[in-house]
Order: C-alpha cells, then sequence, then structure tokens
C-alpha cells in the first residue's frame, strides 16, 4: 500500500494538518460547529478549554472510527460514531469531574455542545471512515485546531469588548460607579458594549472573521 | 462475514453496545468516591467563605470541624430534628417537600470568639438553578457573608452573582426591620439606596437573575424566622 511507504511528515499529510487552519477551516469555510462557537465564546477561558475538549475527542474518535472503519457495518455507521465520540466525552466529563474538578465545572454545560458538534461527526464520515489511524489523528489535530483557533479569536473579542476582561483580569482598567472613580479607559468615558455578550454578536464577528479570511484568501471566493 | 448482512449487523451492534457500556460504567463506578469527596469539599469550601474563611478545597476540609461547631437539621418551628445529619441533607430535594415536611439545615459557626450561623440557600434563576450560603452574626439579623452560584445563568449578566462585587454587597445588610419584622434582602433595580439596610444593587441586563436570588434569600430565611428569633 502506498500510505506505508510515505513518511510520516509528507507533503500530503502535512497538509492534512495545515489545511484546515485557513483554505479548509471548519467554521470559516465549512461553516460547522456554529453552535458551539455562538455559545461559548463569551469569555476567554471557557473557549480555550472547549477548545482542548474538542481536540481530544476530535482525535481519539477519528483514530478509533478509523482502526475500525473495515469492521463498522455500514448502515449503522453513524450512530457507531455517534455512539464512540458520546463515550468519550462522558469518560473525558467524568475523569476531570474526579481529577480537577474546576476544569469539569467550566466544562459541565458544553459537554451536550461536543457531542453534536458537527466538526466532529463530520471529520469521522468524510474522512475517519476513509483513511488510516495516522492520518486521522493528523486530521483530528488539524480540524480541532482550526476550530480551535476561530473559537479563541471570537472570544477573545467577545471578552475585551463585551466585559472589558481578558480570562477574567480587568485589561481596560475598572470600572466603578461613576467615571470619576473609575481607572483606565473608564475613567474617559469608555463603556463595555453590553451587546458582544449576546449571540448575535458571535455570529457577526464569526461573518467578520470570514469577510476577512476571504479578502486575504482570494481562492475561497465563490463565483 | 458479509459486512452488510443483517446478521453482522446486529452482531456488531451488540459488541460495540456491551463494550461501551462497561467501559462507561467501569469508568463512573471507579471514580464516583473522587467526584463525591470534591463535591463535599466544594461545600464545606463555599460555608466557610462565608464566614470569610477563604481556603482552598483541600485546606476547607481539614480547616471545617475547627470553625463549624454544630451542624443542626430544624423543624419548621425552630427546634432542632437531632435524627438528621445537616450536612448530608439535599436541599434540591427539601425545597420540593411541603414547608412543614422540611428539615432546615443550619451551621453554627465560631471564628475568634465570635457565634455565626451560616445558613444555605436554593432557588431558581432564569435558566437553571441557584444556590449559595449566607452568614448571619451574632444578632442572628446583621449579614457577615454572602456566597452564591449557578447552574447556567448568562455570563457576563446573570451569572456575575457568584462575583464578589455582587456577594460583598450583603455584608452588613440586616433581615430584620426596626421592630423586629422579617423584610429579607432584596436585589434592587437601578441601585438600591446607600442607606437602604435591606437592598442591594441587582446586576443590569440580569434582571430575572436577580429576582430569583432575592426570592431565594427572601423564601428560604423566612423559615428560619422562629429560629432566629429564639435568642
Amino acid at each position: 500500500m502506498a500510505e506505508e511507504n510515505e513518511g510520516l511528515f509528507s507533503k500530503q499529510n502535512r497538509a492534512l494538518l495545515i489545511d484546515p487552519l485557513d483554505d479548509n477551516n471548519p467554521i470559516t469555510v465549512q461553516v460547522l460547529g456554529i453552535c458551539s462557537a455562538l455559545a461559548i465564546t463569551v469569555q476567554l477561558k471557557p473557549a480555550i478549554v472547549m477548545s482542548l475538549a474538542v481536540l481530544f475527542v476530535l482525535v481519539f474518535s477519528n483514530v478509533i472510527v478509523s482502526l475500525l472503519r473495515n469492521l463498522i457495518p455500514n448502515r449503522i455507521r453513524i450512530i457507531v460514531q455517534l455512539l464512540i465520540v458520546a463515550s468519550l466525552v462522558i469518560i473525558v466529563d467524568q475523569v476531570l469531574k474526579a481529577y480537577a474538578y474546576d476544569v469539569s465545572k467550566e466544562l459541565s454545560v458544553f459537554v451536550g455542545l461536543i457531542i453534536t458538534n458537527c466538526i466532529i461527526m463530520g471529520r469521522l464520515e468524510a474522512f475517519a471512515m476513509a483513511n488510516g489511524p495516522w492520518k486521522a489523528f493528523l486530521d483530528g489535530v488539524g480540524n480541532a485546531a482550526g476550530y480551535g483557533f476561530i473559537l479563541i479569536v471570537v472570544a477573545f473579542f467577545r471578552e475585551l469588548l463585551g466585559s472589558g476582561k481578558l480570562m477574567g483580569y480587568e485589561v481596560l482598567g475598572h470600572e466603578a460607579k461613576t467615571v470619576a472613580e473609575s481607572t483606565g479607559l473608564y475613567h474617559y468615558g469608555y463603556e463595555n458594549n453590553g451587546f458582544m455578550l449576546l449571540s448575535p454578536m458571535a455570529l457577526i464577528t464569526v461573518g467578520v472573521i470570514i469577510w476577512l479570511q476571504r479578502s486575504k484568501n482570494r481562492k475561497l471566493i465563490e463565483n | 462475514m458479509d459486512r452488510n448482512s443483517n446478521v453482522y449487523t446486529f452482531l456488531f451492534a451488540i459488541i460495540m453496545i456491551i463494550i461501551v457500556a462497561s467501559g462507561l460504567a467501569f469508568t463512573a463506578t471507579t471514580l464516583k468516591p473522587l467526584q463525591a469527596e470534591n463535591v463535599r469539599k466544594e461545600k464545606m469550601q463555599n460555608i466557610l467563605s462565608t464566614i470569610g474563611v477563604d481556603v482552598s478545597r483541600d485546606e476547607a476540609s481539614q480547616l471545617f470541624g475547627d470553625y463549624i461547631k454544630q451542624e443542626l437539621a430544624l423543624f419548621p418551628d425552630g427546634t432542632v430534628n437531632d435524627k438528621v445529619d445537616a450536612f448530608k441533607l439535599d436541599l434540591s430535594k427539601e425545597v420540593k417537600k411541603d414547608h412543614d415536611k422540611q428539615n432546615y439545615p443550619v451551621y453554627q459557626a465560631e471564628k475568634d470568639g465570635k457565634t455565626y450561623y451560616v445558613i444555605p440557600l436554593y432557588g431558581a434563576g432564569l435558566w437553571d438553578a441557584l444556590w449559595g450560603y449566607i452568614a448571619l452574626d451574632n444578632d442572628k439579623n446583621t449579614i457577615v457573608g454572602a456566597s452564591f452560584d449557578h447552574k447556567s445563568e448568562t455570563p457576563g449578566l446573570g451569572a456575575e452573582i457568584n462575583q464578589s462585587w455582587f456577594e460583598d454587597q450583603y455584608i452588613g445588610k440586616k433581615i430584620f426591620d426596626e421592630n423586629n419584622e422579617f423584610v429579607s434582602v432584596k436585589a434592587v433595580k437601578g441601585g438600591a439606596k446607600a442607606d437602604d439596610m435591606h437592598g442591594v444593587d441587582a446586576i443590569s441586563g440580569g434582571t430575572i437573575t436577580s429576582d430569583g436570588v432575592s426570592m431565594m434569600v427572601e423564601e428560604r430565611l423566612k423559615n428560619y424566622v422562629p429560629y432566629l428569633k429564639n435568642k
């Protein structure tokens, strides 16, 4: 088989890792996983936790499905994929609850969102079912990174403009009850944009990113 | 075997389910004690934080016994039910019972020679449950500390109730008025007056969560009035 003779990081394999970051980004190009991009990008920290959780689940489910790809009966492949994803997510959640309780509290709301994340199902169905485990591994890392990258960028702007904080730290100064008592930007009458905290602004932020990306990367523009 | 045959499909499904189910069951049972321990320590940490003892979760379980002198479960008339372990009471289940069938837990704490009374709270916010603790001073009237948390309130808005700027507003407020009538402490939309002993600022954009906190504090504390008035 050709796959066997290829180097571990052949050009093709590197493309698996890098493509999802830009040319084939799951959120901005394929427009998958939008639901979670809206739900958890209000603050930076949960967005990072979510990205790591998706990285873990996507890589493992990709590899497992890839290993089982010649055994899975065609007619029930979707439900088998779902079963694998769901069990991985539950195991992650249980382990975190026991050993990293604070992280698990951050993550608890998103567990359901990981299971229903279209990117994961999409990669399993489109890639892992047809490729070997190593390629599936690279594909998982690449796509999770592409997803996480967008999530973190959106969360960065939403937390900064919406609550004037990053990772919970007040980077724009402290907003006290009166302008005179406030420090930093707030001292000059700056106000947080509360609208950034609501879901529509996540959609608009993602839209702005899509626009910027396409103005740089012209081959993505459809006619 | 033919991968598209019904027999293969069924066999595959059955084997897969058995493997996954036993895997999950095994993980859940082995990790259960560790998880329960975390929840218990967190509860202790929250209770201690209301009387101004801010410690990590692990320290909380060691220091809990040093500060908390009595854990009481009360009957609705304010007398002690000594058949019930107050710490083990699940408030989310208690609140669903009728008023006179509930057990009302209260923790008597001692710090620097003063006695405090910590009362657990449980109520509803905009999306899901709210809970917390309120600590009363020796006079069983002045609040010395409050701690709130929530399951899934909106981040940046309602979720702010677990931030210290909101919780610390409760410090120094009183739950009884001059005539010794119970009035509770409410979160006031648009901001409470500076001299209001029974009001704190509500969260702008988090009105329903703020109201949820007000209702939770009032509804829970009301049940302790017979105990608190009994000096």
